[in-house]
């Protein structure tokens, strides 16, 4: 296959940026999306230029570092497909192929297609653990928990934390990815004593860099993991009754604020 | 703002929405994102309630007269006033549901507009190389906003027109069926009544179904009929209320 790409280009953080269009000749099918920009960029240190800079990791859908969107989709045209993920065969020889980075306020570009994704890290900070010191290993099963809820708790845990539910989202909201970090734990009783400071934490600090949701529901649509917008319908549920759980009001956002993974 | 985990070679990312010290809990509940969609959903339920009780109370210009030749429409607008005298002064329950409803659409409106100030700054930069989306909904729900402001100006015309008279040559107080459709004949009034409720039905189709997400009224067992219920309340109220331009224009009434 021989394709063109339109590539975003920005030296850092602070530069505007433009798209700049290079060839891909000899790309086979069986190639992955960031193998072709494996290729791309071996000619571009040929010819002495800058490689472009792409965040990943894994290369098996599952760390979440791969996000770029093509062509005006986060992780391109395949449903439920991270871009390490998404074969060449998805793309038609003499496709003209746009790649661009995220666009958030909260995940500024560091360069060329890599953000900053820190501000996901700052919400899983505020709430997105544990505090049961867990000892020695219990025995298996000691923990009843009905199988539909253990379903949906991994459902849930399924989120990489990519961020395309942000890129996805007009609004730059981040409450795919906030609601799944949050249901995963209060759905388990693990989860239950914290349930309801988590939720306020966890919310509260994702306003704080993220828009709100206005229920498009194309976060769903990009999500590579297939989480569902049901989780921030129980996101708001849990967090407005958080509003009642409190009664003395011994933890609010600002006290969980930082302290958690520390 | 808070703490940010370290990152190399990554400046701070700015914060988009700053919070103020913990307040009194309803401050501080409003002052979140999630507080205000929770507001917009209440709101929006009590405009709900009203829009179709509108719809329903003007069916009555189809209804006729009663025996004394007053037209039902003109009863039931003054059995309104009337509303639960004498414990309540003349007009007294009117004025408690239009205050409730007032506060309702200012809070409605307070609250979007200050979340779209958000979202905008959290999206400061759009896809330079264009952004398909996945969903035909979201084009009307990306209209919320337009359709919003529509259906507002519209409420005002139709206040100038209906309700204090000055939009209407013909108005007489009180007298609610002959201003309608003294108003209605008019065929640039019937079509921004048209216009208006049109405006309205992408409004309550988009709000119908996004409430019950906001307030979390989500469950896999009713889902599926959200939508529905959504296309439902929609063509109920706006099919009825396009009735009533139409059958006046068309001479119907
Ligand atoms: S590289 Fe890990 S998910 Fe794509």
């Amino acid at each position: 296959m021989n394709l063109t790409l339109k590539v975003w280009r920005q030296r850092g953080p602070s530069d505007a940026g433009h798209f700049e269009a290079y060839d891909a000749p000899g790309i086979t099918e069986d190639m992955s999306f960031l193998e072709m920009l494996d290729v791309v960029n071996e000619q571009l240190i040929h010819s002495g230029r800058e490689a472009i800079a792409f965040d990943h990791d894994c290369r098996e859908g599952i760390c979440g570092s791969c996000g770029m969107v093509i062509n005006g989709k986060p992780h391109g045209p395949k449903k439920l497909t991270t871009t390490c993920q998404l074969h060449m065969r998805n793309f038609r020889d003499g496709d003209s192929i746009t790649v661009e980075p995220w666009r958030a306020a909260a995940f500024p570009v560091v360069k060329d297609l890599v953000v900053d994704r820190r501000p996901f890290d700052a919400i899983i900070q505020a709430g997105g653990w544990i505090t049961a010191p867990t000892g020695g290993a219990q025995d298996a099963n000691l923990t009843p928990i009905p199988k539909a809820v253990a379903d949906q708790a991994f459902d849930a845990a399924a989120c990489i934390g990519c961020g395309a539910c942000v890129a996805a989202c007009p609004n730059g909201a981040a409450q795919l990815f906030t609601s799944a970090k949050a249901a995963h734990l209060n759905l388990l009783p693990q989860g239950q004593p914290e349930r309801w400071s988590r939720v306020t934490a966890m919310v509260d600090r994702m306003e704080e860099y993220f828009g709100s949701c206005t229920n498009y529901g194309e976060c769903q649509q990009a999500c590579p993991k297939g989480i569902s917008i049901d989780f921030i319908a129980m996101m708001n549920r849990d967090y407005l009754k958080a509003q009642f759980k409190d009664r003395k009001r011994l933890v609010g956002a600002s006290d969980l604020a930082g302290d958690g993974a520390g | 703002m808070s703490s940010m985990p370290g990152r190399a070679g990554a400046g701070p990312v700015a914060p988009v929405h700053q919070k103020g010290p913990r307040r009194f809990w309803i401050q501080q509940f409003y002052g979140s994102a999630l507080g205000k969609k929770a507001v917009m959903a209440l709101t929006g339920i009590i405009g709900l309630g009203f829009v179709f009780m509108h719809m329903a109370g003007n069916l009555k210009i189809y209804t006729g007269e009663n025996a004394d030749g007053v037209k039902h429409i003109d009863e039931y607008g003054e059995w309104l006033r009337t509303l639960l005298e004498p414990a309540v002064p003349h007009t007294g329950t009117l004025w408690l549901l239009r205050g409730i409803l007032i506060i309702a659409v200012l809070l409605h409106i307070h609250a979007a507009i200050t979340l779209s100030m958000i979202n905008r700054r959290a999206r400061p930069t759009g896809y330079k190389g264009g952004r398909t989306y996945g969903l035909g909904g979201t084009y009307v729900a990306r209209s919320m906003r337009i359709t919003g402001i529509l259906v507002a100006a519209f409420i005002v015309f139709h206040l100038f027109d209906l309700t204090w008279g000055p939009a209407n040559p013909d108005f007489e107080r009180g007298q609610v069926f002959h201003n309608v459709t003294s108003s209605l004949d008019r065929w640039w009034v019937a079509g921004i009544y048209i216009v208006g409720n049109l405006a309205l039905g992408l409004h309550l189709w988009h709000g119908v179904w996004s409430l019950f997400q906001s307030l979390g009224l989500n469950n896999p067992r009713f889902n599926t009929w959200r939508r529905g219920l959504a296309w439902g309340f929609t063509v109920l109220v706006v099919g009825a209320n396009l009735t009533f331009p139409i059958a006046i224009l068309s001479g119907a009434v």
